[in-house]
């Protein structure tokens, strides 16, 4: 919670310090009407059904033969605990837990040639001047649990630490983290799960 | 105390500059075509479908990924990570390429169960939908 507030004020003195990230901020302002914690009575009133979704149509004589989402997706860890639980972010689901803890084991190939390459190497990226947003961790093992070097090396980033030409404009449309994070994979809104390490000359601040 | 008053009162006052922002935005949204409640990650595909005349497919990542991680569809398999970069057409499917490699009744389900895929409503936009956040690449 502590760690919520500071970045949001974060964010805040960032946005009246410069001009670019309003475009960021009513961003973030769009998803904070979504991310309003409702008051729920069941678990599974989180998910829309498909007959209410606005995509499935609800005349489709088999339609009763899809799952909701209500039903797979509440039997796994929430992405927010506590008050926040219902709040809406991604499909509502802690996916990196959901695989380490087991509760999901989704197949890792089908042919049984395809090498399966795990990769546990973090890279701290540096390039930009994140003002007083904490810096940028990259976690390859999280990543490579679920994707092949390939998805993103090397026609999305570069195999070498610094070299791509990533930013934050970029990745609001979806180029580099954009590709996944926004789409499939947590969503942007969760600045502070990529913007993960303070500076150094932040950390006592922060300590109290 | 002092530090925490400071940080509420801040948190109030960028509470009430997002609002304003929310109102524009949500104005200015209402023009925009997109479905509020869409799981997050489905995606519609829609090229042909439609034109057709069978209704707009629905692929569900958050079903599929249970299942499967996603390099087996775009690595091994060879789906684009871009909504509408693949050109998925019915014959390729029951032919075993695309959904076709995996829904051929060996992994999963076969071709003949057409509403199960064909499952959207008349006027979908193909692209990546998904309620909340944000709205895929390129649709901020
Ligand atoms: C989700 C995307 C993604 C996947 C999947 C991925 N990487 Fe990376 N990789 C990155 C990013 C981002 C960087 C940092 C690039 C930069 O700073 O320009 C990086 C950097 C690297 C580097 C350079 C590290 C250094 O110290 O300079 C190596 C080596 C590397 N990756 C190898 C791999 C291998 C091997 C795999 C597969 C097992 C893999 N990566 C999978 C995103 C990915
Ligand atoms: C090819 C798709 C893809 C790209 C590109 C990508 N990610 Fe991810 N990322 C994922 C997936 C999948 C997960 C698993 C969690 C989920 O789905 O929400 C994940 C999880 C994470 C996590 C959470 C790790 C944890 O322990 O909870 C962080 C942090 C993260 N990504 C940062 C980044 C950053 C920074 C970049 C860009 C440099 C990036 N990602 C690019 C797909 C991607
Ligand atoms: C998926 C991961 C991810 C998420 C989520 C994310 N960022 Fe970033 N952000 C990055 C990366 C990667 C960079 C480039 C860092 C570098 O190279 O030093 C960056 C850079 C930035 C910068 C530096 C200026 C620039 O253009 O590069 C700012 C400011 C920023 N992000 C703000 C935010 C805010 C505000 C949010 C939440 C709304 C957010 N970010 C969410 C990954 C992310
Ligand atoms: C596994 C999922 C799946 C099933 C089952 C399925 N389709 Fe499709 N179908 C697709 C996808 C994906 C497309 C491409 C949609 C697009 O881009 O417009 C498609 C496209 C089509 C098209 C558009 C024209 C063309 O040739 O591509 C027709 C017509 C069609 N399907 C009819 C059927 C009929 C009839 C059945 C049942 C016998 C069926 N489909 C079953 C996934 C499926
Ligand atoms: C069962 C197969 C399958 C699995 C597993 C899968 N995907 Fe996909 N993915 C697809 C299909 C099909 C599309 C749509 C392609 C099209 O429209 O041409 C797609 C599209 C995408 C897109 C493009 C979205 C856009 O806005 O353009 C991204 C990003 C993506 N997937 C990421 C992921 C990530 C991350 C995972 C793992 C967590 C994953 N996918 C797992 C089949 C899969
Ligand atoms: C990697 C293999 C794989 C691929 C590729 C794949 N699917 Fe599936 N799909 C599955 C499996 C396995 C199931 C579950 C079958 C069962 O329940 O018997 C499934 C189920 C489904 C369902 C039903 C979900 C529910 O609620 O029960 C739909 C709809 C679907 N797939 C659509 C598609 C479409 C459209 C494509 C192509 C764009 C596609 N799938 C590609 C493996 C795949």
């Amino acid at each position: 919670m502590l760690l919520f507030c500071w970045n949001i004020k974060d964010v805040k003195r960032y946005i009246v310090g410069r001009l670019p990230a309003v475009c960021i901020g009513l961003c973030i302002a769009l998803s904070s009407l979504a991310a309003e914690p409702v008051p729920v009575a069941s678990p599974h009133s989180n998910w829309v059904p498909l007959a209410q979704d606005g995509l499935h149509d609800p005349s489709n004589p088999r339609l009763d033969l899809l799952q909701n989402p209500a039903e797979a997706l509440s039997l796994l860890p929430p992405d927010l605990e506590g008050n926040e639980r219902s709040s809406v972010v991604g499909n509502r689901v802690k996916w990196v837990k959901a695989l380490r803890e087991g509760y999901i084991n989704p197949r890792t190939n089908i042919y049984p040639e395809t090498k399966i390459k795990v990769l546990d190497l973090d890279v701290m990226l540096t390039k930009r001047d994140t003002g007083e947003l904490p810096r940028v961790l990259f976690p390859h093992k999280q990543h490579t649990e679920w994707l092949d070097c390939s998805n993103c090396h090397e026609w999305l980033f570069k195999s070498k630490t610094g070299a791509t030409p990533i930013s934050m404009f970029a990745i609001l449309d979806g180029e580099y983290c954009g590709r996944c994070h926004g789409a499939v994979a947590f969503p942007l809104t969760q600045c502070q799960r990529c913007h993960s390490v303070p500076f150094a000359a932040q950390a006592p601040a922060k300590a109290q | 105390m002092m530090e925490s008053d400071l940080r509420t009162h801040s948190r109030h006052r960028f509470r009430r500059f997002m609002r304003a922002g929310i109102v524009s935005l949500a104005l200015s949204m209402l023009a925009i075509p997109f479905s509020l409640h869409a799981e997050y990650g489905d995606v519609v595909l829609n090229k042909r479908a439609e034109k057709a005349g069978v209704r707009p497919v629905i692929f569900p990542h958050w079903f599929h990924r249970i299942r499967f991680r996603c390099k087996v569809c775009h690595s091994e398999l060879g789906f684009e990570m871009r909504a509408g970069a693949n050109d998925v057409l019915m014959w390729d499917i029951v032919n075993g390429k695309f959904c076709g490699m995996c829904h051929n009744n060996q992994i999963a389900w076969g071709p003949e169960n057409c509403d199960l895929c064909h499952s959207g409503k008349q006027g979908l936009e193909s692209g990546i939908h998904g309620g909340d956040s944000t709205m895929g690449p390129g649709r901020w």
